[in-house]
């Protein structure tokens, strides 16, 4: 065995302060309903499923002792996490697929970024390189291997506004191309997670390139978040994510329940 | 003259919902053949091929001839009312709670004498329009009506007991997002429905004509998404006993037969919206409608379904689509056996190609979606089981009626 710095103790000394509150777990998990928007594209592409479900037996006559369920939906309904196999710049790299990424890789450290204030004005806002490095005056440079969790509030708005459909397409915040590139490229970063229905802008294919972080988190081997919730509970930095989705055979992405870990004495 | 209908009054919660009672529903085989007529809204009776002569009642051989099976053909349905009766009493459980009922006998221009429901606005005498009219126990009946248009017609209780008129009724529009929903909630609420619900899945989705459809007066928009079970079945909860026509709009229309697409995302769609919601919608609010047939003016009295004529036989353009319409035509008629009870029908509105998005590239003719909504409330008010609206469907029904092989090869 190699030598650790981390003895069971400590893992054990984790476990008490998650079982006595000092460590906060916080779901970051929107409960999954068949009313929950799910992204759309032009009719003529295919379309992910929405959630729906199908009651096999309710203590009744086709199972009188139990009740359960099946449902279905897309690897992409809910809050759920993309894999780099789910982009075209992500096909060819090792490790791509959820059932294939190592399992350490479903833990890492968060930065979060408040650009909620920002949102509330404008539903377009684009994050650029300038908002993160002022962010990172405040609060640190973001470490390689965390990810990066934009907080909008957008899981606040009622369905109608949080999708934003409009007739030239969805109105809602995003990171800008020159972003994402950096954050890849500059920061080595984990992931990228956000609020919205996906990691990219509203208006992202227009940018250049278009779905930039999609193109860039995934072409980088990197993951994806979306749909997270309770974001606002989370501090600037010190979280950790814990975010393992379903083992799906060449799945490109999992609906999942996403928990942070944030210890109190932090905050105080 | 028939007294107009007054909107009903709300129910005494006091009193039992009356549970529906069909009239003698026994017909011979050959006598449906008046059911497939009455169907339709056609008046046909049998005419000797050998000896002309029009024959009634239906009869297995020509009682002048003894040619055997003549054959149903569309006659003129004009005569003269010879004589009318009142029936005051009756041991019949049916006609005992709808007394006093007017009959009659009627002889038709064409040749034969026939025993018939009387409208009220007709007596002793005068000139006749005979109808054939579905009853509540679904078989044909013949009905004597004024040979022109007379004011409150529709509302003479004998005929409204053969029809599914929305006058006061509530109907329940599945999709309003969908033209032909839109068109549908147009033409009821003209046709004096109290309310008409509009569904709406996906409230987040802006929709053309979004505006004009909250416009419309009696409308009130409800969500509703036939590919959710939680969905129909909570608005069943809510507002079932409520209902007293179906109209399911729900539609999704998409080109390609069996190979010309990549899996099957969606064909599970088109099965999930039109041949599972049609099912999501019999379970939820079927045994409601059923439970509802003769509860007073406003008694449950129909679903409408539109279907793509080429349920009939397959359009390989269309090819998985039209299959899914073949389910759904065939759910229809399990759906009707089950409503019967109710004295509720299931009416089926085919229909060809629409001047809708996904019709864009198919050549006329095509049917306005305005077309399908009026369509909808005529075969309610005259209470048909199955409409063909347009040259298509009038077209691909009687070609597979006369050779469905030729058809599919034609095809």
């Amino acid at each position: 065995m190699a030598s650790s710095s981390f003895s069971s103790a400590d893992l054990l000394r984790f476990a008490s302060a998650v079982a006595s509150g000092d460590v906060r777990v916080i779901d970051l998990t929107q409960t999954l309903t068949p009313e929950f928007p799910v992204i759309v594209l032009p009719p003529e592409f295919g379309q992910a499923a929405p959630f729906r479900m199908e009651e096999i037996s309710r203590y009744d006559e086709r199972g009188p002792g139990w009740y359960w369920n099946n449902f279905t939906l897309s690897e992409h309904t809910g809050t759920h996490f993309d894999a780099p196999i789910h982009w075209i710049t992500g096909r060819d790299l090792p490790e791509a697929s959820v059932d294939t990424i190592a399992p350490r890789r479903f833990v890492a450290p968060a930065c979060v970024i408040d650009v909620s204030k920002q949102c509330a004005e404008d539903p377009d806002f684009t994050l650029s390189v300038d908002h993160v490095l002022d962010w990172e005056a405040r609060h640190g440079r973001i470490p390689a291997g965390a990810w990066v969790l934009l907080r909008t509030d957008w899981s606040k708005l009622p369905s109608r506004a949080y999708a934003n459909m409009k007739d030239d397409g969805a109105h809602t915040p995003g990171p800008g191309a020159e972003v994402m590139k950096w954050l890849i490229e500059a920061r080595d970063v984990h992931g990228f997670g956000t609020e919205t229905i996906g990691t990219d802008h509203g208006q992202a294919t227009h940018f250049n390139p278009p779905h930039p972080a999609h193109h860039y988190i995934h072409g980088a081997g990197k993951y994806g978040l979306q749909c997270l919730c309770n974001l606002d509970l989370l501090p600037p930095t010190g979280a950790v994510i814990i975010s393992a989705p379903l083992k799906i055979k060449q799945g490109s992405g999992s609906p999942l329940r996403v928990l942070a870990l944030v210890a109190d004495g932090d905050r105080e | 003259m028939t007294e107009p209908l007054v909107k009903p009054k709300r129910k005494d919660p006091l009193k039992r919902t009356r549970l529906p009672l069909s009239p003698q529903g026994a017909r011979s085989r050959t006598a449906l053949g008046l059911v497939a007529a009455a169907a339709e809204g056609r008046f046909a009776l049998q005419v000797c091929d050998q000896c002309a002569k029009i024959v009634y009642p239906p009869r297995d051989a020509c009682p002048a001839c003894f040619a055997p099976a003549p054959p149903f053909r569309d006659v003129p349905p004009e005569g003269a009312l010879l004589a009318t009766t009142t029936i005051r009493t009756s041991t019949d459980t049916y006609y005992r709670e709808r007394m006093p009922w007017r009959v009659g006998t009627i002889r038709l221009d064409c040749g034969p004498s026939i025993v018939a429901h009387i409208h009220g606005d007709v007596s002793d005498g005068d000139r006749v329009r005979m109808s054939l009219h579905l009853d509540r126990s679904g078989q044909a009946v013949a009905f004597a009506l004024p040979l022109t248009e007379t004011p409150a017609m529709a509302d003479d209780p004998q005929l409204r007991e053969m029809t599914c008129d929305p006058k006061f009724r509530r109907a329940l529009v599945t999709d309003g997002r969908t033209a032909v929903g839109q068109a549908a909630a147009k033409a009821l609420s003209d046709a004096g429905a109290s309310i008409v619900f509009v569904g709406l899945a996906d409230e987040w989705k802006p929709f053309p004509g979004d505006a004009a459809l909250r416009a419309i007066p009696n409308v009130e928009i409800v969500p509703l998404d036939v590919t959710n079970s939680e969905s129909v079945g909570d608005l069943a909860a809510d507002i079932g006993g409520r209902v007293d026509i179906i109209v399911n709009t729900a539609e999704h229309v998409r080109p390609g037969g069996l190979m010309a697409r990549r899996g099957l995302v969606v064909a599970r769609e088109e099965m999930e919206i039109r041949y599972f919601g049609l099912m999501r919608l019999a379970q939820s609010f079927g045994p409601i409608l059923r439970m509802r047939g003769a509860d007073g003016v406003n008694s449950a009295t129909a679903i409408v379904n539109f279907l793509f004529v080429h349920a009939l036989a397959n359009l390989p353009e269309f090819g998985a689509y039209s299959a899914t319409e073949a389910a759904c035509l065939s759910a229809t008629h399990s759906l009707r056996s089950e409503l019967r009870p109710g004295g509720v029908k299931c009416i089926n509105i085919f229909h060809g190609p629409l001047e809708t998005e996904w019709f864009q590239t198919v050549p006329p003719p095509k049917v306005a979606p305005s077309a399908l909504g009026k369509a909808a409330v005529d075969a309610l008010r005259r209470g048909l089981e199955d409409v063909f609206v347009g040259d298509i469907a009038q077209d691909i029904r009687a070609r597979a009626a006369a050779n469905p092989k030729a058809l599919e090869r034609e095809l």
